[in-house]
């Protein structure tokens, strides 16, 4: 095994840990539990009262384009962190660099911001 | 930068050991921690709400968490008839699982000391290690990472309930998760740049020369305020529980679980508030970094750690017993008109500090440089907000041109069945004259 993926070993071991609690509380509260149905309990909760129309709704996502904002962001993440560490190698240049990268980027930003995206509608 | 001293000689039975031991006790402390948190909120709250609080389970109450618990294993497991059973089964796995991923990355002691190599390790069987789970070179990656996965748990357990209040807390949920993940990234940057590393054992170790070089301080404040209100967020805690906003909808996202995945839930949600004020204190408080006071000399930083940890669980609660709830447009405006950008501009201002202490530009060539930047900036900004402005404009005029044109046709409907209306009355009184 590289050394790189050792570290992860135990995050691994970590992880197949939580899982197994995990299963291991669901199995026993099955072993533990009543179980006694019935239709009216299955019932979809909406305040007690019967519901209403059909339990698969339609719900409006007001914020789809948050979703595409939040992409533009995440991904301008991903070259902030490796320069972040790195900067002390790039010195002056790499600032400037990353200063009118972010620029750009504010720019978009203050455009979407005064078009009324980001505003509840 | 070296990794853990563990891993360095190859993997042997004993390294399995060592790493068995390291889990199994992050494990419980976790889940004690977890446990004491959930009687500590509601015990304090109750101080500061002027009542008692859980009192009979064991003195003060402290076995309060553990009743509650095991009652959960008696009770009745209730899926709707109509939700998704696969994704129904598979969500509170993901939450809790994840849940204790994050804690995985914590430093949760060793003495770190300034300058030196190899610090902050501990001795276990004859294995030199790092008092954490795991460190790897990307640890904070790893963190936000497992606080994204985090979403799905919530998300799916909305979607699959096949209910509305839940969907609803699943929609709020995905959208608040978003707008505050980006926030909350962009603030951790501004400390990877002064540590220089994005493994937390050495960011840890960045802040071991005394209260002044903690990230807190060196960074600036603004990066730990913009951490905090984002991890709040992050965490669907108050003021921004509009997730679970109770007297909204009901219980949010877990509205249609009972019984034991309902506890994974609640569990994991108070694992993500022990983890993040864990984060917290890594990141900006030193992590296990005090003085020393006598005796056994790896003991006491694990008692720093946590006294550091439990000051931000009190915070938590404090803020829950003191904030009123956000609105929905309020929330998104914060995380997207002020903490975006101020994360952004303060990590700019704090790259060019840095590279000016270093001597690599000229404090005198920066101020320039930054004055002519600031002014085609100025000039940028100015067309992109007029362009914008113009755009928003434009998309009012075509709607307002809809909603006339809409005017217009009822007009003409109403009109046309008032003509028939007439015409028909007309020939009900010609019928009747001839009559």
């Amino acid at each position: 095994m590289s050394d790189l993926l050792r570290s992860y070993l135990t995050i691994a071991i970590f992880s197949g840990a939580a899982i197994f609690m995990a299963g291991m509380m669901l199995g026993i509260a099955r072993v533990l539990r009543p179980r006694h149905p019935n239709r009216e309990k299955l019932i979809a909760y909406e305040s007690g009262v019967d519901p209403v129309g059909g339990e698969w709704v339609q719900s409006q996502v007001r914020y789809y384009i948050f979703a595409v904002l939040f992409v533009l962001f995440d991904v301008e993440a991903v070259f902030l962190f490796p320069w972040a560490v790195r900067l002390e190698t790039y010195g002056g240049f790499g600032l400037v660099e990353m200063i009118v990268f972010i620029g750009i980027l504010a720019l978009g930003l203050a455009y979407a911001w005064r078009k009324g995206v980001l505003r509840w509608s | 930068m070296l990794g853990d001293p563990l891993f360095r000689n190859g993997v042997d039975w004993g390294d399995f050991a060592v790493m068995g031991v390291k889990v199994v006790v992050a494990f419980v402390l976790l889940l004690v921690a977890t446990m004491f948190m959930v009687w500590f909120e509601r015990k304090f709250i109750a101080d500061m709400q002027n009542r008692i609080g859980p009192n009979v389970a064991g003195p003060w109450g402290i076995l309060q968490t553990f009743a509650d618990g095991v009652k959960f294993f008696f009770k009745e497991d209730l899926r709707p008839a109509n939700a998704d059973p696969l994704v129904f089964r598979l969500a509170p796995y993901i939450s809790a699982v994840t849940a204790f991923l994050a804690f995985s990355i914590v430093p949760i002691g060793g003495v770190f000391r300034d300058g030196e190599a190899d610090t902050g390790t501990v001795t276990l069987f004859g294995k030199v290690t790092y008092l954490q789970v795991a460190d790897p070179p990307i640890g904070i990656l790893l963190l936000l990472a497992v606080s994204s996965i985090a979403v799905y748990g919530v998300m799916l357990a909305g979607w699959s309930s096949g209910s509305k209040y839940p969907l609803l807390g699943s929609v709020r949920a995905s959208a608040q998760a978003i707008s505050y993940e980006a926030a909350l990234g962009m603030s951790v940057v501004a400390v990877v740049l002064l540590a220089g590393s994005l493994s937390t054992h050495d960011i840890t170790a960045g802040q071991a020369g005394g209260v002044r070089t903690w990230y807190v301080l060196s960074a600036g404040i603004v990066p730990f305020v913009i951490f905090l209100i984002a991890a709040t967020a992050e965490l669907n805690r108050p003021p921004f529980d509009l997730v679970e906003a109770e007297q909204e909808l009901v219980g949010g996202f877990h509205t249609e679980y009972s019984s034991i995945r309902f506890a994974l839930f609640f569990l994991a949600e108070f694992m993500n508030v022990v983890t993040m004020s864990a984060i917290m204190v890594t990141l900006f408080f030193g992590g296990p970094a005090g003085p020393v006071l006598f005796g056994m000399t790896w003991f006491w930083p694990t008692v720093w750690f946590f006294a550091k940890v439990l000051v931000f669980l009190a915070m938590f609660i404090w803020f829950r017993a003191t904030l009123p709830r956000l609105r929905y447009d309020q929330l998104m405006n914060l995380g997207w008109k002020v903490l975006i950008p101020l994360a952004l501009g303060w990590l700019l201002v704090r790259a060019t500090i840095l590279q000016v202490d270093e001597g690599t530009i000229d404090p005198v060539i920066a101020i320039i440089v930054g004055i002519l930047a600031a002014g085609a900036c100025f000039l940028l900004f100015t067309a992109a907000l007029t362009a914008g402005d113009r755009a928003y404009e434009r998309d009012q005029a075509l709607q307002e041109q809809a909603l006339q044109e809409q005017a217009l046709q009822e007009r003409a409907v109403q009109d046309q069945a008032l003509q028939e209306r007439a015409v028909q009355e007309q020939a009900v009184q010609e019928r009747e004259g001839s009559r």
